[in-house]
């Protein structure tokens, strides 16, 4: 497998939403909706928002992300251009990470915005855990872009897709989104990386899991 | 050479291709007619290695397309009716993009050059979604066209084109004959094609009905032939 093919797939994406901006701004907009409105439900500071964060983080996240895998492969198969994908001379499971690639690196950067968002709307202090939590977002937003984009593959030639995905999508990434939760939780409440180590390891193994069978599957899923 | 061996293709009951043998030679141009679901676009595909025949074999100068996929890929040109193209790229950024998943070397080189072949060199900067219909099409041609394809492979390129268009690009795929190359086409307009081609292949709800040379009858006798075999089949 040659990284050229994944990062030229991954250049595509994101240089095609840089001119369209479609997807990022719908996903940052519902993203801050989210924030907005569990800022209005929790005192901000109060001991309940440090035990509920990890949750209003991740809820903002995996919707917002749902957004984005759903356009997708819409995108390409909207032109025909997934057939355009599929004669070139790659491997089905270089396009697929190529796609994962943009798909993750889309997601990453609304953590990039939204994470100082919630600081400010929280009241939080996550200064001292800044790059263990960046390390949890990092492989939860992995695993989740990972099964997420093979679903989203799976999704888009059914009628229903933009129904479909969040139904296939969550019940099979509820390892990751349950070890990203409670890791993330976890360390912005004792404020020690330690102490969440047994579910970031949960975290990479189920990343590996997903990163590798989504791979070999894709094959399947767009072949005629 | 193509080798079409006994190509079988079945869809769960339904069976789109039966017992399919063909041979084209180099520098010949077919093309493939036949009703709205008679399989060309699947015989296509499965040429393209983009579908798996259910039974039967295909070879491409001597090779299993289907066991060397990525190497079979490198040799076709595919030009379906939707252009493959990403709206919010230029022109030069599609080619580029292709020429990349192709793993061209001095692609800067190639796109320049393909551009100037279909006559886009002025507009290589522009965004693909403010193209014409008819310039979209013309750079879907230079897609096709990038490694130097020496299968090229037609699936109804004149849909959705006016007269001119169709003119146009008739021309163009005529340009593309050489004798190290074979172009197979399928097409509804029995016309156009005929005075493309060099051979031609009437299918009808999946069977080779009739195939030949064009140059050993003449248009009518195609035509009374087409309309003849398309219907006893139906």
């Amino acid at each position: 497998m040659t990284l050229s093919p994944i990062l030229t797939i991954a250049w595509k994406d994101v240089l095609s939403e840089f001119r369209s901006r479609e997807t990022l701004s719908a996903m940052l907009i519902f993203c801050l909706i989210v924030v907005v409105i569990f800022n209005f439900v929790f005192e901000p500071g109060s001991e309940i928002v440090r035990e509920m964060i990890g949750g209003i983080l991740w809820v903002a996240i995996t919707f917002a992300g749902i957004l984005g895998l759903n356009r997708s492969f819409i995108y390409e198969v909207d032109q025909g251009c997934l057939l355009g994908l599929l004669l070139c001379p790659v491997d089905p499971h270089v396009i697929y990470y190529g796609k994962m690639l943009g798909n993750l690196l889309f997601m990453l950067i609304l953590e990039i915005i939204i994470l100082p968002l919630m600081v400010v709307f929280f009241n939080l202090n996550i200064f001292h855990i800044l790059l263990p939590l960046w390390v949890i977002l990092f492989l939860g937003t992995l695993g989740f872009s990972a099964v997420g984009t093979l679903l989203s593959a799976i999704s888009v030639n059914t009628r229903a897709r933009e129904i479909l995905l969040p139904v296939l999508l969550f019940p099979i990434a509820i390892p990751i989104l349950l070890a990203a939760v409670k890791s993330t939780s976890q360390l912005i409440n004792s404020g020690q990386f330690t102490e969440t180590l047994a579910w970031i390891k949960i975290l990479a193994g189920f990343d590996i899991i997903f990163l590798v069978l989504s791979g070999l599957l894709f094959e399947y899923v767009v072949e005629d | 050479m193509i080798k079409i061996k006994n190509i079988k293709k079945a869809f769960g009951t339904l069976h789109a291709l039966r017992e399919i043998c063909l041979e084209i030679q180099r520098g010949d141009f077919w093309i493939i007619v036949g009703p709205n679901g008679a399989g060309k676009t699947t015989l296509l595909k499965i040429i393209a290695t983009l579908s798996k025949p259910s039974a039967g074999a295909i070879e491409i100068d001597a090779m299993d397309p289907l066991k060397h996929r990525l190497q079979a890929r490198k040799q076709i040109g595919f030009i379906g009716h939707q252009s493959f193209l990403y709206p919010n790229l230029s022109a030069a950024e599609n080619l580029l993009f292709y020429a990349r998943m192709y793993g061209l070397k001095n692609y800067d080189q190639i796109v320049t050059s393909r551009l100037e072949q279909v006559g886009l060199t002025d507009r290589r900067d522009d965004l693909v979604r403010n193209f014409s219909r008819g310039m979209q099409q013309r750079l879907t041609i230079a897609r096709a066209l990038l490694s130097d394809p020496s299968v090229i492979l037609l699936d109804e390129p004149f849909s959705g084109l006016d007269q001119q268009g169709i003119d146009l690009f008739a021309q163009l795929f005529s340009s593309l004959i050489s004798p190290e190359r074979i172009i197979i086409m399928t097409t509804h307009n029995l016309r156009l094609g005929w005075e493309m081609a060099s051979h031609y292949a009437i299918l009808s709800r999946g069977r080779l009905a009739k195939s030949g040379c064009c140059d050993a009858t003449n248009f009518e006798s195609f035509q009374s032939d087409y309309r003849t075999l398309t219907r006893e089949l139906n």
